[in-house]
């Protein structure tokens, strides 16, 4: 029987001490379009990479408590908690598959955006090099891999989403993706008579249960869903993986969703698929629902299946400069 | 707990259930993608020796080039299986495998090919990326990395105690379909609510 692993990552000082941002850097501010994002973006790359964020760690260690002690669930969850410690203490990849990389890059005024994504992809050229991430950019069609994790001609790896706000200061988040819960992810346009659901809140949780039934353990369960209500097939899809930056055990902010992730999240965790699909009472870590506004003629619920190793940081440099790590 | 060192007979292969627990040692060989199709479509003489009785590990690693010139596995966990399913059965009988590890399980193809050959399918855990490099011994050599790149390239590493599940066996038997009929069964109740 696997002993029963202690979920205690590194010390805040150990990540510091490790950190690749020399301690002395300060943004300046006042120079928006001269900023050198580059550095705090590799920091931000590493702590991505290796360290899983302690929501996600708390939740797999509460499913972990509720299995059967000695079960192959039980084991398979304590495994993906060894994992999560070796990872966070060599500063290596939690997964071998380090995911489509996803930014949202929150800015005031005077940024260039043209210029951060310079530094960005500069930047993921770095990390791959210091095999933080693996290549993971190849042509469709034949396949050839461009070793350095960018698409070279439409920029379109890694992604990078930008907007302007009213604030002073800057949010980087970063999302490392897997490929095998995104080819689990799933877009339902209802009515959708194949499983009976109508255009209504009933219908959406219909799409879900059907999504993660599909899904069974090939996204590495348990998984977290992304779900957006809404939108057209492209903002729908985008939303879905945006809500999965929320931490889990944050309320919803409306009421009525709130209760109904967590009636689902429970819902779920009835079907017994549990983690990797060996059977077990731990098939989601949590649910993640956001309403969106819709053309009249369209109702699409999009899902976005995120691994249990739910790879998601935010970086926020303040007025005064100052970088800070979520 | 069984132990099997590669390269493993057709009979340790029959004798192996869906649920029994393995520590696997010696050689494996990492093949997905393009190897999978690769192996396939051009059934490659030169494979034959290196599969013969060896175990398939779908995996495309995240690997580190020391200094002296050799490899490094630095995360190794498995990779979604089903994507080799139009291939996997040919390539059990073309080299005679007698194993497969990935995620997620194979289909009806697959578990003929498994019955056929006398080859049983591994379920390693997902996303236990550092957890498994550490039971890489060593990296002993690597085929068509310049034609496949790091991830899809035939990686031939040694390893000690490697963790996995027999999921699907050479009867027949596959835990995945009997966890999806059940949890099929359990939407239809939580649909119909």
């Amino acid at each position: 029987m696997a002993e029963c692993t202690i979920p205690t990552l590194t010390t805040m000082d150990e990540v510091q001490r490790k950190s690749v941002l020399p301690s002395d850097y300060r943004a300046d501010m006042a120079g928006l379009k001269q900023l050198d994002l580059k550095p705090p973006i590799l920091e931000l790359i590493r702590r991505a990479s290796s360290r899983l964020p302690q929501d996600v760690i708390d939740a797999l260690v509460k499913g972990r408590d509720a299995e059967e002690e000695g079960s192959r669930a039980f084991n398979t969850l304590n495994d993906m908690v060894k994992n999560i410690l070796l990872a966070d203490g060599h500063v290596t990849p939690l997964c071998q598959d380090t995911g489509t990389l996803i930014f949202w890059v929150r800015h005031p005024y005077g940024l260039s955006q043209h210029k951060v994504k310079q530094q960005i992809r500069a930047t993921v050229v770095e990390a791959t090099q210091r095999v933080w991430l693996r290549p993971n950019c190849v042509s469709s069609l034949e396949g050839k891999n461009t070793g350095n994790n960018l698409d070279p001609f439409h920029e379109g790896h890694p992604v990078v989403h930008f907007e302007e706000w009213e604030k002073s200061e800057i949010e980087v988040a970063i999302m490392l993706k897997g490929g095998g819960c995104e080819n689990v992810g799933a877009q339902y346009r209802l009515p959708d008579v194949t499983i009976g659901a109508g255009r209504d809140i009933g219908g959406v949780r219909k799409a879900i249960i059907d999504a993660v039934v599909k899904a069974q353990g090939q996204g590495c369960s348990p998984g977290i869903l992304g779900v957006a209500i809404g939108g057209d097939r492209v903002t729908g899809y985008e939303k879905s993986k945006e809500v999965i930056l929320r931490k889990l055990g944050t309320p919803n902010p409306d009421p009525k969703m709130d209760q109904f992730e967590k009636e689902i999240t429970n819902d779920l965790n009835t079907l017994g698929i549990g983690p990797m699909g060996y059977g077990g009472k731990t098939t989601v870590l949590g649910v993640l629902v956001e309403e969106m506004f819709r053309h009249p003629a369209s109702f699409f619920v999009s899902i976005s299946y995120m691994c249990w190793s739910s790879r998601r940081r935010v970086m926020t440099i303040g007025a005064n400069g100052d970088v800070s790590f979520d | 707990m069984i132990r099997l060192t590669t390269p493993i007979s057709e009979d340790q292969a029959r004798q192996l259930k869906v649920g029994d627990e393995v520590l696997l040692n010696g050689k494996l060989v990492l093949s997905r993608d393009m190897g999978h199709k690769y192996m396939k479509e051009q059934k490659p003489e030169w494979l034959k020796p290196i599969l013969k009785g060896m175990v398939i590990y779908h995996c495309g690693p995240v690997v580190k080039k020391n200094a002296d010139g050799s490899w490094s596995f630095v995360a190794a966990g498995p990779t979604t299986s089903i994507r080799e399913e139009p291939y996997e059965a040919d390539v059990l009988d073309t080299y005679q495998v007698r194993g497969v590890i990935g995620k997620g399980g194979m289909g009806k193809k697959t578990s003929d090919g498994l019955v056929k050959t006398g080859a049983v399918y591994f379920h390693a855990t997902g996303g236990a990326g550092s957890l498994l490099a550490e039971r890489v011994k060593r990296v002993v050599d690597v085929h068509m990395l310049e034609e496949f790149g790091s991830p899809e390239a035939f990686w031939v590493i040694e390893v000690d105690d490697f963790p996995v599940v027999v999921t699907m066996d050479s009867h027949g038997g596959s835990l995945h379909e009997i966890v999806l009929a059940q949890s099929q069964e359990r939407a239809k109740a939580l649909m119909a609510k």
